[in-house]
C-alpha cells in the first residue's frame, strides 16, 4: 500500500466511496464521493498528538470490538495514509459541540471540522473491482449459542488477539474473563458447507489459518491445546498438506472428524459436543475458548454495486466471470475486472495473482487504439425505428442509447457494449434491431435452404 | 457417555505407543488403507485404522479392550502399504503387551490365552512343545477334544512327539525374555 501511494502513476483516493459509474469501456464517467475526513492530509504529519488527547474511546472496529479506539484515530498501525480521520458519530464535536481538543494541539493546524464531503468526476478506461468479502454472521446457530457466550469468538477476532500491536497485546485471552485460555476448540465451516443455515459452498480460506492458527497458538501458549474439528481437510495449495500436518505433528494439534453439535457453559467453561467419525466416537471437550471459523460471503453492498456497474452476480452476490476457465478475471461486461474475494472466496496467493492478470488484462486494453470485438452484435435500422425504445429496456447491458436523427429518436446501439444477445432483435416491433448475422432474412433463408428443389453446386 | 478429550492426556497415549513401539501414531493420516487391505478385518471389533485413532485421541481402553488387537495376523499388510510408513503391525504388538502388562480384559481371550501358553512353552523349553501347547490350551479353553482326530495322524508322520522337546539350554531364551519385560517395565514406568 504505502508502495502504492507514492507512486507517481497511482492515484489512492482512500476514505472514499464510488457513488456512480457511467459509461463503458475505455469511456466510464465514474463518480467518486470523498468523504470528509475533518482532517487536512496536506496538513498533517501524522505525529498522532491528536489521538493520544482525544476524550473520547469507542470500540474498535478493527479489533473487533475487543479494543477501542478513540474518536478520531488510524484505523490500523499500517494503514495508509498515515493520517487520522474523525469519527462524526461518536466525536463531542460533532455530537456536543464540544471539546475540539484535537484542533487546539494540532501542531500543523490540520483539523479541520468544517471540511465538506468531496464529489469528484473521473474518466477511465478500465475499472478492476477489489471490494473483498463480509463473514458469515454465525449467531443463527443457535446449537453454537447464538452469540450468547462471550468465549465463542470468530477466527478474525483470534487474529487480532495473536497480533502482538493488537488489543490484547497478543495475549490468547478468554473475552470474558480474561484469564489465559489452555483449551481451545477450533470449529470449522460455520456457514459453510451448510445448505439449512449457511451457504452451500466452501469458503476455501477457513482450513489453513486455522492450521496457521493453532501453531500460533501453541507458541504463544505452550502448554495449550488446540482442537480442530472438521469435516474434510482442505489444503488444496503448494505446500498446504505439509503445513497442516505441520501444525498436527509439531504443534499437537488434535483433529478430529465430525461437525461440532453443539455449544453449551458449564461453569466457567464451554462444553464442546462433537463426535470422531473416524474412531465413530461421540467426544467432548471442555474448552476455555471457541473459535469458529464463519463462511466467506460477499459484501453486504455487493449486489448494488454490482447494478451500478451493470455486471452480473451469482445467487449468493459474488461477480460472475465471463468464462469460469478462460476468462476469470474478466465480468461480462468489458471494460470490468475481477480479482480478490469478491469474486469468490479467495486466499492470498489467489487474490494476488488474479490482481496480476486483472491489472494486466486492464492494460491490454489501453495497448491499442482500436477495440476489437465479435462481429455478431445488434444494429438499428434507424429509418425503420420508431423510436418506443422497448429494446433499451431489455438490453441487459445497458448498450442501448437514444439519438436524433433527422429531427426524431431513435435507437443506437453501443457496439462496444453490446453482447449479441439479442433480446432487442426478439423485442423490435418494427423489426428494426437485427443482430449482425443473424437478420429474418438470414434465418429464413438457413430453414429454407434445405427444400430448395434445385441443386446447389458447392464450389 | 462421550469419551472426554483433555489437555492434560491427549497426548499421553501416543507417547506411550510411541516409546513401546517406536512408531509415531501422530504422522497416521486416517487413511484407512491399512483397513481396506487387512484380510482379517471383518472379524475385527475395531478396524485397524479406528485402533490408530483411539490411540491419536488417548481412548486406551478402547484401544486396549478391542478384539482387533488379538485378531491381527501380523501379516504386516498394512505396515507395507502404510503411505506414511508406520508399522501398524508393531503397534499392535505393543498394545498387547500393554494389555497384558496391564490386565486389561483381552477382547478375544482365547487368542491371548493361547499366546500365553505359546510363550511359556518357549520359556520353559527354549522351543515350542507342541503336543503340551495342544493340550494346555485345550484345558484352558475347555474344549479337551478339539481337532483330537488329528492327532493319530500326526503322530504316524512324527509330528508330535510325546515327550517335551527341549534345547540343550533354554537359558538364553529366557534371557530375552527377561530383558523383554524389563524394558516394557520400563517404558511403563516414564
Amino acid at each position: 500500500m504505502t508502495e502504492s501511494s507514492q507512486d507517481d502513476n497511482i492515484e489512492l483516493l482512500t476514505y472514499s466511496e464510488v457513488e456512480n459509474v457511467e459509461g463503458f469501456i475505455g469511456n466510464f464517467d465514474v463518480t467518486i464521493r470523498k468523504k470528509a475526513r475533518s482532517v487536512d492530509m496536506s496538513k498533517c504529519t501524522g505525529c498522532g498528538e491528536c489521538i493520544q488527547k482525544c476524550p473520547t474511546k469507542v470500540l474498535s472496529e478493527f479489533d473487533m470490538e475487543l479494543g477501542k479506539r478513540k474518536a478520531i484515530y488510524i484505523p490500523f498501525a499500517q494503514a495508509v495514509p498515515n493520517v487520522p480521520v474523525i469519527d462524526r458519530d461518536h466525536c463531542l464535536k460533532f455530537t456536543k459541540n464540544k471539546c475540539g481538543v484535537c484542533q487546539k494541539v494540532c501542531p500543523a493546524d490540520a483539523i479541520d471540522y468544517e471540511q465538506k464531503d468531496e464529489l469528484i468526476e473521473l474518466k477511465v478506461g478500465a475499472i478492476i473491482l477489489a471490494t473483498g468479502f463480509s463473514l458469515f454472521d454465525w449467531t443463527v446457530y443457535e446449537e453454537y449459542g447464538g452469540g450468547r457466550y462471550k468465549d465463542v469468538i470468530t477466527g478474525l477476532h483470534l487474529e487480532r488477539m495473536l497480533d502482538t500491536s493488537g488489543p490484547t497485546g497478543g495475549k490468547l485471552i478468554r473475552p470474558s474473563d480474561g484469564r489465559e485460555a489452555k483449551q481451545i476448540v477450533f470449529v470449522q465451516c460455520v456457514g459453510s458447507r451448510d445448505e439449512a443455515k449457511g451457504m452451500p459452498y466452501c469458503s476455501r480460506i477457513c482450513c489453513m489459518y486455522t492450521a496457521k492458527q493453532t501453531i500460533l497458538v501453541k507458541d504463544h501458549i505452550p502448554d495449550s491445546q488446540s482442537y480442530v474439528f472438521y469435516i474434510d481437510i482442505r489444503a488444496a495449495g503448494k505446500n498446504y498438506e505439509e503445513f497442516v500436518k505441520r501444525a498436527q505433528r509439531d504443534s499437537g494439534t488434535v483433529y478430529i472428524r465430525g461437525r461440532v453439535s453443539k455449544i453449551y457453559d458449564r461453569g466457567d467453561k464451554l462444553i464442546v459436543q462433537g463426535s470422531d467419525t473416524l474412531s465413530g466416537e461421540r467426544v467432548e471437550v471442555e474448552a476455555d475458548l471457541v473459535v469458529l471459523a464463519t463462511a466467506v460471503v460477499p459484501n453486504p453492498d455487493a449486489i448494488q454495486l454490482a447494478q451500478m456497474l451493470n455486471i452480473p452476480y451469482d445467487q449468493y452476490g459474488f461477480y460472475t466471470e465471463a468464462h469460469p476457465k478462460l476468462q476469470p478475471v474478466e465480468s461480462v461486461t468489458q471494460g470490468i475486472f475481477l480479482t480478490g474475494s469478491c469474486q469468490f472466496p479467495k486466499d492470498i496467493p489467489d487474490s494476488v495473482a488474479t490482481t496480476g492478470a486483472a491489472a494486466v488484462r486492464a492494460c491490454a486494453v489501453f495497448a491499442h487504439d482500436e477495440l476489437t470485438i465479435e462481429p455478431k452484435i445488434a444494429w438499428v435500422d434507424q429509418e425503420k425505428c420508431s423510436g418506443c425504445f422497448n429494446c433499451m429496456e431489455v438490453c441487459p447491458f445497458d448498450a442501448i442509447i437514444s439519438e436524433e436523427v433527422n429531427g426524431k429518436l431513435v435507437a443506437r446501439v453501443r457496439e462496444s457494449i453490446c453482447h449479441g444477445c439479442g433480446n432487442c432483435a426478439a423485442t423490435c416491433r418494427t423489426k428494426a434491431v437485427n443482430v449482425k448475422g443473424f437478420s429474418d432474412e438470414q434465418i429464413y433463408a438457413q430453414i429454407e435452404a434445405p427444400f430448395l428443389e434445385e441443386e446447389v453446386e458447392v464450389a | 457417555m462421550p469419551e472426554i478429550l483433555n489437555r492434560e492426556d491427549i497426548h499421553t497415549f501416543k507417547d506411550l505407543v510411541l516409546s513401546l513401539s517406536g512408531q509415531d501414531v501422530s504422522r497416521c493420516i486416517q487413511c484407512g488403507k491399512c483397513s481396506s487391505g487387512c484380510p482379517i478385518a471383518y472379524e475385527m471389533e475395531h478396524l485397524p485404522n479406528q485402533i490408530l485413532r483411539f490411540i491419536q485421541l488417548n481412548m486406551q481402553h478402547k484401544a486396549l479392550s478391542s478384539n482387533t488387537i488379538w485378531l491381527c495376523a501380523v501379516c504386516e499388510t498394512c505396515t507395507v502399504r502404510c503411505p506414511e510408513s508406520i508399522d501398524i503391525a508393531g503397534i499392535m504388538d505393543a498394545l498387547r503387551k500393554l494389555c497384558r502388562e496391564r490386565k486389561v480384559k483381552p477382547g478375544d481371550p482365547k487368542i491371548a490365552k493361547f499366546n500365553e501358553i505359546f510363550l511359556d512353552s518357549i520359556k520353559k523349553n527354549g522351543r515350542v512343545y507342541e503336543l503340551g501347547l495342544v493340550m494346555k490350551y485345550n484345558m484352558a479353553t475347555a474344549q479337551p477334544f478339539k481337532d483330537a482326530t488329528l492327532g493319530p495322524a500326526m503322530f504316524g508322520k512324527g509330528k508330535l512327539r510325546i515327550p517335551p522337546d527341549k534345547v540343550k539350554d533354554p537359558s538364553p531364551v529366557r534371557a530375552s525374555f527377561n530383558k523383554a519385560k524389563t524394558f516394557i517395565v520400563s517404558v511403563l514406568k516414564d
